[in-house]
């Protein structure tokens, strides 16, 4: 019960005991905060820091995971569907390629400051960031493909017939008439209207504007930036194929893509300011094989930010 | 105190990285470095070339295989896990682990309530 | 014959309050300290907003139908109002981050023997974060107010009615306020969690000298296992109010039936968080017993090993039980039937420490201080509370308990009765340190029986009512309840009266309160090494650690009231003011 192993006991030395090599530290090194006795210990202590920050952001997409998992378990049809229809295999796999090689360049950052090898540091950042830079680049293009296929989120979603709002194009054949919701028979005697007499009913707002025809896909202005490589009626065939409710489910996919990607999206841009002030850092010569501390806190959550995707493109990508 | 070096050091197999830098801190092997790329690149294409192949349940779980294990590389190479303190590999264990509690214990309930629910009529769409 | 010489006073020494001054040196302080008590005027202001809510529902529930209001929409509307934001403020912005990130902050690197947390600015963040949580829930209850008085809609939203909890779809799609107070509770998270990761980080790497894991105080355990759960459960609340805040801003449908979103899905996500939440509550709770139970009766905490190891195994376990919750909510079977066993689980580590706090009194000198009344007050409500969590966890028998006020008497007894006792007996403990007064100890003791009381008249009878089907949540409810509600109401307000005498006793003893030793009530562990109130750096030589519990090496020393060094007669002030913080013979 008592001190047990001595392994786990932070490195603390009192102060003015300057037993490690023969150089003086402590005191005169200005990275050292003042309440840490040496270095070593302010570095394992930053380094624990990010990996339990780490952690949460693990957690965080997790939930994501877990609303994508019981989403494609609940409408599997609707997710095949959807990746194959409206998914680039070939800008995924290019993104994920472009990822795993600014995490190279990002790790080998890591190493040219702890060799001090500044110039290279200085390669290596610009290098990662330029991938990064590239990833967005092709997340704009997917996006921007989204947006004029008619499957944002929400409204601008021509797939969630809940809202009169789906755009309305030039008239095109049309791609389904949805089934016409009727009344069962055995109807509730009371009309819904009548459960909210005497309400307040401006604070309920309206969801369900009513049956609404799915609008068609107009043929695009610049066919060259089609997302999918399937022709459009491959598309309206496959959607036919899905089982009537399912139709009105595809949503479902669009939601979690989006979450997924918009966050990881966001991560990406964070990760790309907090790399471009390290490169500002580097090329004003504050690292050395002292003091890489922060280059290797960045390239950590970096990292974190390749193994997300990782796991998202071979989930959103890859269904068939 | 920073070292006047302009051009690389050519390094030993164990990086030395000099009397002055904080102790315990060692610097990924270049050929390490780029073995581990190769690695994910090498994933990479085998996870793309499975997905072709219908394999049915089995795809997920082969695309999720792959996937920890590029994952697990990066994290012990890029992310130095290998030659650092245990815990921080145990902090990032546990994150995985509840994770795949949180989706395990919700998708068994979800695959077990669905089929008690009763069937949407087809005509039926909203209420 | 020579005339004995007077001892000398002690040198005044700097302590952390004198040490800079201004509202710039507390607005940006990297103090641990002050920022700890940056967060209680935060907290404690938030417990006010939060029991004025309390206070307003119980007169509320005086009588069936609403007597406070002629116009029962309003009434509806102002008390769903009332009882969602007592959750949310109760919650989010006083029991999370009570404990932790006030006595926490402030005792925690005392008790390591460190000079400050491991990442202050990041301790600093934290802060801003809570007040910036605050905000935005200000913003929510001001334009609710607003409304009210004046009709206007504040954009964004306004007011609060969907509950604590926020269930879908009604948040999703009807409720107002919901964006700014999703917002509030999401930006409220990162403060939770950035604490959680500076005290793991803290525990991992600053402990003195000595500090073996298996000998930190059990404080600096729980505090530990909090920060675990804080890790890990945190981020899934901050993804779920996200989620909320796009469902209902973009109409992402995630959560929408209609477009293949799932309802229930909500629920997983915000209990998978909140029920480990509630053990981020209860955790440093029972480690601020742990010391008081010891101390202040003078014994070595009996079965240290298993208090420690039980705080883990209750973080942990923790996180498999959130559908329990969920009974009445569409769970299959098989997950209901899971979740109920592991319920029982958790008890077994809470049982653990109960026992052994029992043991530790067993036998021991008790005082019966305030800092005491409290402890004692808490073995029994937590008992009461946590056996009826059984009940709760019991599949069977929580499907007619379920959403009836049964569930509230429970976790008020464990939240309140258990979590704000030990709140207030860790603010009593370590008051004296704190600002180096002491307070009225009579009036301390007068109010907390005067709280106990109270509490139970409150929240007791509403056991019974629960199990006669009172349900909870309900503006207006059937003539037999009525009863019980008054009860309620009545041990309500004698509660306020007992909490506003505890006010009134801190203002008085930061005021009036005579000075106080460095170590009033002799315990070991290394906040009493320093003087009090401490100096901004703590220590000024690294202390080593000893057994914290083993206090046989202090005598009580009449003339200043405290305990002094056994064999050695210089007060840890003048050993300071000299530049060593320990006696050199001890």
């Amino acid at each position: 019960m008592s001190s047990a192993s001595q392994t786990d006991l932070p490195l603390a030395a009192p102060h003015g005991d300057h037993a490690h090599g023969d150089h003086a530290h402590g005191d005169h090194d200005p990275h050292l905060a003042h309440h840490f006795d040496t270095p070593e210990q302010q570095m394992t202590s930053a380094k624990l820091g990010m990996w339990v920050f780490l952690g949460t952001e693990v957690l965080m997409f997790g939930g994501l995971f877990c609303a994508y998992s019981i989403n494609r378990h609940n409408h599997p049809e609707v997710f095949a569907f959807a990746a194959e229809s409206y998914l680039n295999v070939f800008w995924g796999t290019l993104n994920t390629l472009i990822l795993i090689s600014s995490s190279l360049t990002m790790a080998w950052g890591v190493r040219a400051a702890q060799l001090n090898q500044k110039r290279l540091l200085v390669v290596c950042l610009i290098l990662t960031l330029l991938g990064a830079a590239g990833f967005m680049v092709i997340k704009s293009i997917e996006y921007t493909a989204k947006w004029d296929e008619h499957v944002w989120v929400g409204k601008w979603n021509q797939y969630n017939a809940d809202y009169k709002g789906s755009e309305p194009e030039a008239p095109g054949p049309a791609l389904n008439a949805p089934p016409t919701p009727v009344m069962t028979p055995a109807a509730s005697p009371a009309t819904p209207s009548d459960a909210n007499a005497g309400q307040d009913v401006s604070m309920i707002k309206p969801r369900y504007g009513g049956p609404s025809g799915l609008a068609a896909p107009t043929a695009h202005p610049n066919e060259s930036i089609r997302e999918s490589s399937l022709n459009e009626r491959v598309r309206v065939e496959r959607y036919r194929s899905l089982s009537d409710s399912e139709q009105w489910h595809v949503s479902a996919f669009f939601s979690c893509y989006f979450l997924m990607t918009g966050l990881h999206g966001l991560h990406v841009l964070i990760g790309m300011g907090v790399i471009t002030w390290l490169l500002i850092r580097a090329i004003k010569g504050e690292f050395s094989a002292e003091y890489f501390t922060p280059v290797d806190l960045v390239g950590l959550y970096w990292h974190l930010v390749d193994i997300i995707w990782i796991f998202l493109y071979p989930l959103l990508y890859l269904i068939h | 105190m920073k070292m006047a070096q302009s051009s690389e050091v050519p390094a030993p197999i164990a990086d030395d990285i000099g009397p002055h830098a904080p102790e315990g801190a060692h610097a990924v092997p270049r050929r390490i470095l780029l073995t581990v790329y190769f690695a994910l690149l090498v994933f990479t294409a085998i996870t793309w070339a499975v997905s072709r192949v219908d394999l049915g349940q089995g795809n997920i779980w082969i695309a999720l295989g792959v996937a920890f294990i590029k994952a697990t590389i990066v994290a012990l190479y890029f992310m130095h896990l290998r030659w650092d303190s245990p815990f921080n590999g145990i902090v990032l264990i546990a994150a995985f682990f509840f994770v795949a509690l949180f989706i395990g214990i919700s998708l068994l309930d979800t695959r077990t309530y669905r089929p008690n629910l009763k069937p949407t009529p087809d005509s039926v769409i909203s209420p | 014959m020579s005339v004995a010489q007077p001892i000398p006073a002690p040198a005044k020494v700097d302590n952390y309050l004198t040490h800079d001054r201004g509202f710039m040196s507390w607005a940006f302080t990297l103090d641990h300290k002050r920022i700890g008590l940056l967060y209680m005027g935060g907290v404690l202001t938030a417990f006010l907003l939060g029991g004025t809510f309390a206070v307003l529902i119980r007169t509320f529930l005086l009588t069936p139908h609403a007597w406070m209001f002629k116009d029962k929409v309003q009434a509806h509307l102002f008390y769903n109002n009332m009882f969602s934001l007592h959750g949310a403020v109760m919650v989010f912005m006083f029991i999370i981050p009570a404990v932790p990130a006030v006595l926490g902050n402030f005792v925690l690197p005392l008790m390591l023997g460190a000079k400050d947390v491991a990442f202050p600015r990041l301790n600093l963040l934290s802060l801003y974060c809570w007040f910036g949580g605050a905000i935005f829930f200000s913003y929510v209850l001001l334009g609710g107010v607003f409304h009210a008085a004046f009709g206007v809609q504040w954009p964004g939203g306004w007011g609060l009615d969907t509950g604590w909890t926020f269930y879908t779809p009604y948040s999703t799609n009807y409720a107002s306020g919901t964006v700014p107070a999703t917002l509030g509770a999401f930006i409220l998270g990162f403060s939770s969690i950035l604490t959680g990761v500076n005290f793991v980080a803290t525990i991992h790497t600053l402990r003195a000298r000595g500090m073996a894991w298996f000998r930190m105080p059990l404080f600096v355990w729980a505090l530990y296992a909090t920060s675990l759960i804080q890790i890990l459960a945190t981020p899934v609340l901050a993804i779920t109010l996200l989620l909320i805040t796009a469902e209902r801003t973009l109409n992402v449908g995630i959560f929408d039936p209609h477009i293949g979103g799932d309802p229930v899905l909500f629920q997983h996500f915000f209990w998978f968080y909140s029920h480990p939440a509630v053990y981020i509550m209860i955790l440093p709770a029972m480690g601020v017993i742990s010391e008081l139970i010891s101390v202040h009766s003078r014994k070595h905490i009996f079965g240290y090993n298993f208090i420690a190891l039980s705080s883990v195994a209750l973080a942990l376990l923790g996180f498999i039980v959130w559908g329990h919750h969920m009974f009445v909510s569409g769970q299959s079977n098989l997950a209901n039937t899971i979740f109920s066993i592991l319920t029982f689980s958790v008890a077994i580590p809470s049982a653990v420490k109960v026992f052994n706090w029992l043991g530790t009194l067993y036998k021991g000198s008790i005082r019966f201080t305030t800092p005491m009344l409290y402890a004692m007050g808490f073995i029994l409500l937590f008992t009461i509370g946590g056996l009826t969590g059984l009940f709760l966890g019991a599949l069977m028998v929580d499907i007619p308990l379920h959403d009836t006020y049964f569930v509230i008497a429970h976790f008020h007894y464990v939240a309140m009765g258990s979590m704000l006792f030990a709140f207030l007996g860790g603010m009593y403990h370590w008051f004296p340190k704190m600002f180096g007064k002491m307070y009225h100890e009579r009036t301390g003791q007068i109010a907390a029986i005067i709280i106990f009381i109270g509490f139970n008249i409150t929240f007791l009878p509403q056991f019974v009512a629960g199990t006669k089907g009172a349900p909870r949540r309900w503006a207006e409810y059937p003539e037999q309840y009525q009863k019980y509600h008054v009860m309620s109401t009545c041990g309500a307000y004698m509660m306020t009266t007992g909490l506003l005498i505890v006010a009134f006793n801190w203002l008085h003893g930061l005021m009036r309160g005579r000075p106080a030793p460095d170590n009033p009530w002799g315990g070991n562990s290394l906040e009493w090494h320093c003087p009090s109130p401490p100096p901004h750096d703590n220590f000024a030589v690294p202390p080593v650690a000893d057994d914290p519990y083993n206090m046989g090496g202090w005598e009580y020393d009449k003339t200043i009231g405290g305990w002094v060094p056994r064999s050695h007669e210089i007060s840890p002030s003048e050993t300071a003011a000299a530049g060593r913080t320990r006696p050199v013979s001890h």
